[in-house]
């Protein structure tokens, strides 16, 4: 991709995806293995990460059952800013049939900003039931916190200021082919 | 969306994305936890000057799944038989702070003209406005047929879809009935062929200019072969005039009787094999409209219909109370 002075190229298709599989091997590290663990993606580019990330983890644990436990964690109504930002419609949130109770909970979002997304899930969860533990992995941490929430895995750092925007294309949510995945920061 | 009126101006954009938001309302219903926080803090009141057990409850129940507080003001019993005006009332309500005014009234055009009013902030819902539009209902009967309507089709999920080649039978009051005409204008927004079949003295003037086939024999309409038959209850209360002689010919003629459920059990969704179904707005008046054995038929979906009520009406409240803010501080 040709850099222009608006927008500039920080993770390439190749990029994203040796974060991905960094990121599954630091999970299955942290967690020493892959039991009583569940992937759950946030709607909407947090699913389709949260499923390749899955893949990863069975080519590191052929024993873990990606079909039972990745899946997605919908927040649009706990967000705090339904007063103020148009309704969205929801998406749906899928959960392994047998609940989160007790397992480790590792939330995928393609972007960490403010942290109020990642606020909202946490609350979505507890209504679910009670992990033993809840991590986050995302794919860029831009910075610009306004809550007290960090990520376990972090693809990359990125620095940015607040009127940058960071846009992430990714394949089966954005209508690019999986070899033109990219992150690229918009000025 | 600001208000919700009528189906008759309601955009296919819109009705989809109620129907949409419904479909992720509904998975609420099955969960550990069925309460979301969506409107805390705000007030929903529910304002209705007919009676309505079901229709009250259903959205009663919606508003508090979703966290609201809820005001019930029934007319009866209340300053409404001391003589106080619709305005006067909504006033009252207005300066209790309510954000959303369900509202039923024997009036059509009731609903309409509160939204039109300067009487109040809040975002208005029709639920129900004497012979005019019952809107929650027809999308409730939507999001109903629309599940049958994919899952016949292969589809993996409703979402996204409409009942395009749907089509969809009404039988009985049609004159009186507002769920008819809510049902007639967004079944055609989303696709479906819609018939009615009734006595020719249930019939409105002029329905011959409504985008629907009319039939004056209900095995003529069934002959038809239409993938839903949805019933209208019988309504004694709005009978003044001799419509039909006696409820016992009104069955024979137009009742979903055991011998009709014979025909209607060979009846498919389209082309794909799949029963078609059976809709009900209820409360049902079992041997009259519809016999019993037809009420409790694996075809029926009147079960369906009133859990779906909750979830359509939960999509409704948060699509006007998560907007009605932003649009207020644009103005």
């Amino acid at each position: 991709m040709v850099d222009t002075p608006e927008t500039s190229q920080v993770m390439s298709a190749a990029d994203i995806d040796r974060a991905l599989t960094r990121i599954a091997h630091e999970i299955v590290e942290s967690q020493r293995g892959t039991t009583g663990l569940i992937i759950l993606g946030i709607p909407r580019r947090g699913v389709p990460l949260a499923k390749r990330l899955g893949e990863k983890l069975i080519s590191i644990d052929p024993g873990f059952d990606a079909a039972a436990h990745v899946g997605a964690l919908d927040i649009t109504m706990y967000r705090d800013d339904l007063r103020t930002a148009a309704a969205r419609t929801p998406e749906p949130t899928q959960l392994p049939s047998a609940g989160i109770d007790g397992a480790t909970v590792v939330l995928v979002d393609d972007v960490l900003f403010s942290g109020r997304t990642i606020r909202a899930a946490l609350d979505a969860l507890s209504d679910y039931g009670r992990p033993q533990a809840v991590r986050l992995a995302v794919l860029v941490d831009r910075g610009h916190r306004e809550l007290p929430i960090r990520a376990d895995h972090v693809g990359k750092n990125i620095p940015t200021s607040r009127s940058e925007r960071v846009s992430v294309k990714i394949s089966g949510i954005d209508e690019v082919p999986a070899a033109e995945e990219t992150v690229v920061i918009i000025r | 969306m600001r208000h919700l009126l009528s189906t008759a101006e309601l955009a296919y954009d819109d009705a989809l994305r109620i129907l949409d938001t419904a479909e992720e309302m509904a998975a609420v219903t099955s969960r550990e936890v069925k309460k979301l926080p969506t409107l805390r803090g705000r007030t929903v009141v529910n304002l209705f000057y007919e009676d309505s057990t079901r229709t009250r409850v259903s959205f009663e129940a919606a508003a508090k799944r979703l966290s609201a507080d809820v005001v019930n003001f029934s007319a009866k019993g209340s300053s409404v038989s001391k003589g106080e005006s619709l305005k006067d009332t909504v006033q009252t309500l207005d300066a209790m702070g309510a954000d959303a005014i369900v509202i039923r009234h024997s009036a059509a055009g009731s609903a309409a003209q509160l939204a039109a009013s300067d009487w109040s902030e809040a975002a208005v819902v029709n639920a129900g406005d004497g012979t005019h539009e019952h809107p929650t209902q027809a999308l409730l009967d939507a999001l109903t047929l629309r599940r049958d309507w994919a899952a016949a089709h292969g589809q993996d999920s409703p979402r996204g879809t409409d009942l395009a080649g749907m089509k969809v039978l009404i039988v009985g009051d049609i004159l009186h009935s507002r769920v008819a005409r809510s049902n007639l204008w967004l079944l055609r927004t989303l696709g479906a062929e819609v018939h009615f079949a009734a006595p020719a003295t249930l019939l409105p003037q002029g329905v011959e200019q409504w985008p629907a086939t009319g039939h004056y024999s209900l095995d003529d309409a069934l002959a038809a072969a239409p993938d839903a038959v949805m019933l209208l209850r019988v309504q004694a209360e709005r009978m003044g005039g001799a419509f039909f002689p006696t409820a016992a010919e009104y069955t024979r003629r137009w009742g979903l009787t055991d011998e009709r459920l014979s025909v209607v059990e060979k009846l498919t969704l389209g082309e794909t094999g799949k029963p078609a179904v059976i809709l009900h707005p209820g409360p049902m008046n079992r041997g009259v409209e519809i016999s019993a054995a037809a009420a409790d038929s694996p075809q029926t979906r009147i079960t369906e219909q009133v859990a779906n009520g909750v979830a359509v009406r939960m999509a409704v409240l948060h699509l006007l109370l998560s907007q009605s803010h932003q649009e207020e501080s644009h103005s």
